[in-house]
């Protein structure tokens, strides 16, 4: 459906942003994402499992991204990878994928309305914490390849 | 230029402006033709026509009823559809719609939502019986360049001439009874206003890219606002990393194009308005 195609799109023009496309002419890179269960921030976990396949194929890339949602509760308190109960109830969701290279925004898509203040605050916030997810992709790959 | 276009683009990055002779912050002239008299569509319900630059969108509202979805019997449908036809540019050929239009009739839907422009509730004629579905077709009619804020300002722009007629349940025959003398415009709570930038070489960002600038630029960013400075969508899907100060300049510029194009908007109503 359409929720899909525009889900596509994003996804395929972040990872087009990293992976370097011009050291493999003539070739075509296909990604294929198949959701088993959804209990929120869906759009994150694709980017997350996008990028480790990234890294798995050893596709050269130019960084690292990562994908981070951020939920604002009616009451103004931010709230990172929030479950699907957390999303219906939030004010506004953020979903952001930032590169590991000064943290810069890759991606960027809102559901509902927030001031500006608030979308930097969730920006900031999603920033602070892509240092644990950057984490856990280098744990996971040592994991891997420490076991053949 | 046809030899290496990004070479012809960046000589004029470098002087701070762009091969049309605009700013980088500058946008194309902006001409909105709403109603039945100046809009062509006698049929819709509300219309406008909106040219930005030599970007034409046409949108045509039509309201008819339905019985309300069960599990939210007091909302009526706001359905948008967006059309890139084989007419507006060469790239798009006829058949299903691409990804291109998919994926901005899902942005306009989102844009709505996120909005609240339309309240759903606001829809409803009859809880749980009667509700108005408003189709909204987004058609592009010549595709230079920046469709998304074309689209948004087309919709909101025939969104507030659109006159529903007062439709009234008869509580004997159970039938619904459309009167067609009275009619009341729609309530439409917010405006929001799409504003879209290129990125060229992950540094330069420039203000309503035309067609040629968008196949040169490396990434898009869009910014939707509403008149109270809320952020109502920031779309930026994938391409060059930003910083997050880079982002906020952004935002800053939308908020200025918010109140030209809400005054645009609002001369445009006054000089349609019958006296």
């Amino acid at each position: 459906g359409v929720l899909e195609r525009s889900r596509e799109q994003l996804l395929r023009q972040t990872c087009e942003a990293v992976v370097l496309g011009v050291l493999h002419p003539r070739t075509a890179i296909s990604l294929v994402l198949q959701v088993l269960s959804d209990a929120g921030s869906l759009l994150s976990c694709c980017l997350n499992a996008a990028c480790m396949a990234l890294l798995d194929a050893g596709l050269p890339l130019t960084a690292l991204f990562c994908g981070v949602t951020c939920a604002l509760q009616p009451d103004g308190t931010i709230l990172l990878d929030p479950t699907a109960r957390q999303e219906q109830e939030a004010r506004a969701i953020l979903t952001f994928a930032i590169a590991s290279s000064e943290k810069k925004v890759l991606l960027a898509t809102t559901k509902g309305s927030c001031s500006v203040e608030e979308m930097q605050q969730c920006l900031a916030a999603a920033q602070r914490a892509t240092d644990t997810i950057f984490q856990f992709y280098r744990d996971s790959v040592r994991r891997r390849y420490s076991k053949c | 230029r046809t030899v290496e276009p990004l070479e012809y683009y960046r000589r004029f990055l470098k002087e701070n402006c762009r091969p049309d002779g605009r700013e980088l912050g500058e946008f194309r002239t902006t001409t909105v033709n709403i109603g039945k008299c100046l809009c062509s569509i006698t049929t819709a319900d509300g219309s406008a026509l909106v040219k930005l630059g030599n970007t034409t969108v046409i949108c045509g509202v039509k309201a008819e009823l339905a019985a309300p979805a069960v599990d939210s019997a007091n909302k009526g449908y706001i359905v948008p559809n967006v059309e890139l036809p084989s007419l507006c540019a060469e790239r798009f050929r006829s058949g299903p719609p691409g990804e291109e239009a998919q994926a901005a009739s899902q942005f306009i839907a989102d844009v709505i939502e996120n909005s609240q422009m339309i309240v759903k509730e606001d829809l409803c004629i009859a809880n749980g019986k009667l509700a108005w579905v408003l189709y909204c077709d987004i058609i592009c009619l010549d595709y230079d360049g920046n469709l998304l804020d074309a689209s948004v300002f087309a919709l909101l722009a025939a969104l507030k001439n659109v006159q529903l007629p007062l439709v009234t349940i008869n509580e004997e025959t159970g039938l619904s009874e459309v009167n067609l003398k009275q009619k009341n415009p729609l309530v439409i709570r917010k405006h929001p206003i799409a504003t879209s930038f290129a990125i060229f070489d992950d540094t330069l960002l420039i203000v309503d890219p035309t067609a040629e600038e968008e196949d040169l630029a490396t990434g898009t960013v869009t910014i939707v606002t509403d008149e109270e400075g809320r952020l109502c969508s920031v779309h930026k899907p994938g391409g060059s990393p930003l910083t997050g100060a880079k982002l906020q300049d952004c935002i800053t510029r939308a908020i200025t194009r918010h109140k030209e194009v809400k005054k645009l908007i609002d001369k445009v109503i006054k000089s349609i308005t019958p006296k």
